[in-house]
Protein backbone atom coordinates (compact mmCIF):
# COMPACT_ATOMS: atom_id res chain seq x y z
CA UNK A 1 0.00 0.00 0.00
CA UNK A 2 2.69 2.65 1.15
CA UNK A 3 5.10 0.95 -1.68
CA UNK A 4 2.04 2.08 -4.54
CA UNK A 5 2.22 5.42 -2.68
CA UNK A 6 5.59 6.07 -3.39
CA UNK A 7 6.40 4.40 -6.65
CA UNK A 8 2.92 6.14 -7.97
CA UNK A 9 4.04 9.07 -6.57
CA UNK A 10 6.86 8.64 -7.81
CA UNK A 11 6.17 8.31 -11.56
CA UNK A 12 3.60 11.12 -11.30
CA UNK A 13 6.10 13.53 -10.05
CA UNK A 14 8.37 12.74 -13.36
CA UNK A 15 5.43 12.27 -15.93
CA UNK A 16 3.05 15.00 -14.87
CA UNK A 17 3.17 17.95 -17.27
CA UNK A 18 2.13 21.02 -14.93
CA UNK A 19 4.70 21.37 -12.44
CA UNK A 20 2.67 22.42 -9.65
CA UNK A 21 1.18 18.50 -9.92
CA UNK A 22 4.45 16.94 -10.02
CA UNK A 23 5.22 18.91 -6.53
CA UNK A 24 1.90 17.55 -5.03
CA UNK A 25 3.18 14.12 -6.53
CA UNK A 26 6.18 14.60 -4.57
CA UNK A 27 4.57 15.52 -1.64
CA UNK A 28 2.03 11.97 -1.74
CA UNK A 29 5.57 10.38 -2.35
CA UNK A 30 7.04 11.72 0.88
CA UNK A 31 4.32 10.95 3.13
CA UNK A 32 4.08 7.36 2.05
CA UNK A 33 8.27 6.85 2.75
CA UNK A 34 7.30 8.57 6.25
CA UNK A 35 4.72 5.86 6.33
CA UNK A 36 7.55 3.12 5.30
CA UNK A 37 9.92 4.30 8.00
CA UNK A 38 7.49 4.01 10.83
CA UNK A 39 6.78 0.45 9.74
CA UNK A 40 10.27 -0.33 10.00
CA UNK A 41 10.77 0.54 13.28
CA UNK A 42 12.38 4.02 12.97
CA UNK A 43 9.64 6.83 14.28
CA UNK A 44 12.59 9.44 14.25
CA UNK A 45 13.79 9.00 10.75
CA UNK A 46 9.93 9.24 10.37
CA UNK A 47 9.32 12.37 12.07
CA UNK A 48 12.36 13.94 10.52
CA UNK A 49 10.92 12.82 7.10
CA UNK A 50 7.98 14.88 7.81
CA UNK A 51 9.82 17.67 9.16
CA UNK A 52 12.64 18.19 6.65
CA UNK A 53 10.89 17.03 3.19
CA UNK A 54 7.19 17.15 4.05
CA UNK A 55 7.58 20.50 5.55
CA UNK A 56 10.66 22.56 4.56
CA UNK A 57 11.60 21.27 1.10
CA UNK A 58 8.40 20.75 -0.28
CA UNK A 59 7.17 24.62 0.65
CA UNK A 60 10.67 25.24 -0.62
CA UNK A 61 9.88 23.44 -4.21
CA UNK A 62 6.46 24.86 -4.22
CA UNK A 63 7.52 28.64 -3.57
CA UNK A 64 10.45 28.27 -6.36
CA UNK A 65 8.17 27.12 -8.71
CA UNK A 66 5.43 30.05 -7.61
CA UNK A 67 8.22 32.23 -8.58
CA UNK A 68 9.19 31.05 -11.66
CA UNK A 69 6.24 30.43 -13.26
CA UNK A 70 5.18 32.48 -15.52
CA UNK A 71 1.37 30.96 -15.72
CA UNK A 72 0.29 27.80 -16.94
CA UNK A 73 -1.42 29.37 -20.38
CA UNK A 74 1.53 27.28 -21.89
CA UNK A 75 2.70 24.20 -20.90
CA UNK A 76 5.99 23.22 -22.97
CA UNK A 77 6.23 19.30 -23.69
CA UNK A 78 8.12 17.97 -20.35
CA UNK A 79 10.21 15.51 -22.04
CA UNK A 80 14.07 15.77 -24.00
CA UNK A 81 14.26 14.22 -27.14
CA UNK A 82 16.54 11.57 -25.42
CA UNK A 83 13.63 10.17 -23.08
CA UNK A 84 14.06 6.62 -24.73
CA UNK A 85 17.56 6.53 -23.76
CA UNK A 86 16.51 7.60 -20.41
CA UNK A 87 13.80 5.39 -20.13
CA UNK A 88 16.42 2.75 -21.31
CA UNK A 89 19.32 3.89 -19.15
CA UNK A 90 16.69 3.98 -15.89
CA UNK A 91 15.60 0.40 -16.44
CA UNK A 92 18.65 -1.42 -16.85
CA UNK A 93 20.25 0.78 -13.33
CA UNK A 94 17.06 -0.50 -12.17
CA UNK A 95 17.30 -4.28 -13.49
CA UNK A 96 20.74 -5.03 -12.27
CA UNK A 97 20.10 -3.36 -8.52
CA UNK A 98 17.23 -5.49 -8.01
CA UNK A 99 18.92 -8.73 -9.35
CA UNK A 100 21.60 -8.06 -6.97
CA UNK A 101 19.18 -7.40 -4.24
CA UNK A 102 17.19 -10.62 -4.97
CA UNK A 103 20.05 -12.65 -5.78
CA UNK A 104 22.23 -11.75 -3.10
CA UNK A 105 21.57 -14.14 0.35
CA UNK A 106 21.85 -11.87 3.12
CA UNK A 107 22.24 -12.71 6.15
CA UNK A 108 19.52 -10.79 8.19
CA UNK A 109 17.11 -10.58 10.54
CA UNK A 110 13.88 -11.81 9.55
CA UNK A 111 11.76 -9.15 10.94
CA UNK A 112 12.92 -5.74 11.64
CA UNK A 113 14.39 -4.44 14.69
CA UNK A 114 13.14 -0.99 15.82
CA UNK A 115 15.21 1.85 16.28
CA UNK A 116 15.38 3.50 20.19
CA UNK A 117 14.76 7.25 20.47
CA UNK A 118 17.06 7.95 23.00
CA UNK A 119 19.85 5.72 21.39
CA UNK A 120 20.10 7.76 18.40
CA UNK A 121 20.41 11.11 20.04
CA UNK A 122 23.23 9.79 22.32
CA UNK A 123 25.06 8.15 19.59
CA UNK A 124 24.76 11.53 17.98
CA UNK A 125 26.59 13.33 20.57
CA UNK A 126 28.84 10.90 21.51
CA UNK A 127 30.06 8.67 18.05
CA UNK A 128 28.77 10.57 15.83
CA UNK A 129 29.64 14.03 17.06
CA UNK A 130 32.34 15.23 14.01
CA UNK A 131 29.90 14.18 11.69
CA UNK A 132 26.76 16.48 13.33
CA UNK A 133 29.05 19.61 14.11
CA UNK A 134 29.95 19.36 10.16
CA UNK A 135 26.24 19.12 8.95
CA UNK A 136 25.94 22.52 10.74
CA UNK A 137 28.62 24.01 9.76
CA UNK A 138 27.27 22.92 6.28
CA UNK A 139 24.14 23.95 6.63
CA UNK A 140 25.47 27.36 7.82
CA UNK A 141 27.28 28.07 4.19
CA UNK A 142 24.37 26.81 2.09
CA UNK A 143 22.20 29.54 4.29
CA UNK A 144 25.20 32.40 3.26
CA UNK A 145 25.25 30.78 -0.47
CA UNK A 146 21.59 31.03 -0.62
CA UNK A 147 21.52 34.37 0.31
CA UNK A 148 24.06 35.20 -1.86
CA UNK A 149 22.87 33.60 -4.86
CA UNK A 150 18.69 34.79 -4.49
CA UNK A 151 19.92 38.22 -3.94
CA UNK A 152 18.74 40.77 -6.82
CA UNK A 153 21.31 42.75 -8.08
CA UNK A 154 19.62 46.10 -7.93
CA UNK A 155 19.54 45.72 -3.53
CA UNK A 156 23.31 45.75 -4.18
CA UNK A 157 23.16 49.18 -5.99
CA UNK A 158 21.01 50.52 -3.34
CA UNK A 159 23.14 49.91 -0.93
CA UNK A 160 26.47 51.00 -1.79
CA UNK B 1 6.89 -7.51 1.22
CA UNK B 2 8.20 -6.98 4.68
CA UNK B 3 11.22 -8.16 4.08
CA UNK B 4 14.61 -6.71 3.07
CA UNK B 5 14.28 -7.34 -0.28
CA UNK B 6 11.05 -5.96 -0.72
CA UNK B 7 12.28 -2.97 1.10
CA UNK B 8 15.39 -2.79 -1.32
CA UNK B 9 13.21 -3.39 -4.85
CA UNK B 10 10.84 -0.73 -3.58
CA UNK B 11 14.09 1.77 -2.95
CA UNK B 12 15.41 0.90 -6.06
CA UNK B 13 12.22 1.42 -8.29
CA UNK B 14 12.00 4.70 -6.82
CA UNK B 15 15.76 5.22 -7.68
CA UNK B 16 15.23 4.69 -11.58
CA UNK B 17 12.24 6.91 -11.38
CA UNK B 18 14.17 9.60 -9.91
CA UNK B 19 17.04 8.87 -12.57
CA UNK B 20 15.05 8.72 -15.64
CA UNK B 21 13.23 12.08 -14.11
CA UNK B 22 17.01 13.66 -14.27
CA UNK B 23 17.85 12.39 -17.47
CA UNK B 24 14.51 13.34 -19.15
CA UNK B 25 12.63 16.96 -17.94
CA UNK B 26 13.48 19.99 -19.53
CA UNK B 27 12.28 21.67 -16.50
CA UNK B 28 14.95 22.56 -14.25
CA UNK B 29 12.81 22.33 -11.10
CA UNK B 30 11.79 19.26 -12.05
CA UNK B 31 15.24 18.05 -11.90
CA UNK B 32 15.60 19.10 -8.59
CA UNK B 33 12.64 17.46 -7.47
CA UNK B 34 14.23 14.47 -9.49
CA UNK B 35 17.22 14.48 -7.47
CA UNK B 36 15.56 14.56 -4.16
CA UNK B 37 13.38 11.36 -5.21
CA UNK B 38 17.13 9.75 -5.16
CA UNK B 39 17.98 10.67 -2.17
CA UNK B 40 15.05 9.41 -0.67
CA UNK B 41 15.24 6.02 -2.36
CA UNK B 42 18.95 5.52 -0.74
CA UNK B 43 17.65 7.06 2.47
CA UNK B 44 14.90 4.01 2.55
CA UNK B 45 17.70 1.52 1.86
CA UNK B 46 19.80 2.76 4.56
CA UNK B 47 16.72 2.53 6.79
CA UNK B 48 15.89 -0.29 5.54
CA UNK B 49 19.31 -1.97 6.16
CA UNK B 50 19.77 -0.83 9.71
CA UNK B 51 15.76 -2.43 10.11
CA UNK B 52 17.39 -5.60 9.26
CA UNK B 53 20.53 -6.17 9.39
CA UNK B 54 21.85 -7.47 13.25
CA UNK B 55 25.08 -5.44 14.64
CA UNK B 56 24.29 -2.36 12.83
CA UNK B 57 24.20 -0.20 16.22
CA UNK B 58 21.72 2.12 14.44
CA UNK B 59 24.22 3.75 11.60
CA UNK B 60 22.04 3.31 9.16
CA UNK B 61 19.43 5.77 10.94
CA UNK B 62 22.18 8.20 11.70
CA UNK B 63 23.57 7.77 7.97
CA UNK B 64 19.75 8.38 7.16
CA UNK B 65 19.15 11.91 9.33
CA UNK B 66 22.57 13.07 7.46
CA UNK B 67 21.50 12.38 4.28
CA UNK B 68 18.57 14.60 5.17
CA UNK B 69 19.95 16.99 5.85
CA UNK B 70 23.05 17.51 3.26
CA UNK B 71 19.78 17.10 1.17
CA UNK B 72 17.93 20.07 2.68
CA UNK B 73 20.95 22.08 1.83
CA UNK B 74 21.55 21.20 -1.28
CA UNK B 75 17.90 21.54 -2.39
CA UNK B 76 18.57 25.25 -0.58
CA UNK B 77 21.19 26.27 -2.81
CA UNK B 78 20.29 24.31 -6.35
CA UNK B 79 16.50 25.99 -5.74
CA UNK B 80 18.56 29.46 -5.07
CA UNK B 81 20.83 29.02 -8.24
CA UNK B 82 18.13 28.02 -10.87
CA UNK B 83 16.21 31.11 -9.34
CA UNK B 84 19.08 32.82 -10.21
CA UNK B 85 19.60 31.69 -13.83
CA UNK B 86 15.41 31.72 -14.47
CA UNK B 87 15.62 35.24 -13.24
CA UNK B 88 18.15 35.90 -15.85
CA UNK B 89 17.11 33.73 -18.56
CA UNK B 90 13.27 33.90 -17.85
CA UNK B 91 12.73 30.75 -18.96
CA UNK B 92 13.05 26.73 -16.53
CA UNK B 93 14.03 24.68 -19.92
CA UNK B 94 17.65 23.63 -19.15
CA UNK B 95 17.64 23.15 -23.55
CA UNK B 96 17.29 26.71 -23.38
CA UNK B 97 20.68 27.60 -21.35
CA UNK B 98 22.56 27.64 -24.12
CA UNK B 99 24.95 30.68 -23.68
CA UNK B 100 28.22 28.35 -23.97
CA UNK B 101 27.25 26.84 -26.82
CA UNK B 102 26.75 30.07 -29.05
Amino acid sequence: MLAIGILGGGLAVVTLRNVIHSAVAMMICFGSLAGMYALLGAPIIAAAQVLIYLGAISVLILFAIMLTQAGDASLPAPFHRQAPIAVVIALVVVGLVAWAAVTTAWRVAPTAAAVAIDTIGKLLFTDYALPFEIIGFLLLAAIIGAIFLARRPEEDERAN
Amino acid sequence: MASLQGYLIVSTALFGIGAFGFMARRNAILMLISIELMLNSVNLSLVAFNAFVPGARNAGAIFALIVMAVAAAEATVGLALVIAIIRTRQTPEVDEYDDLKE
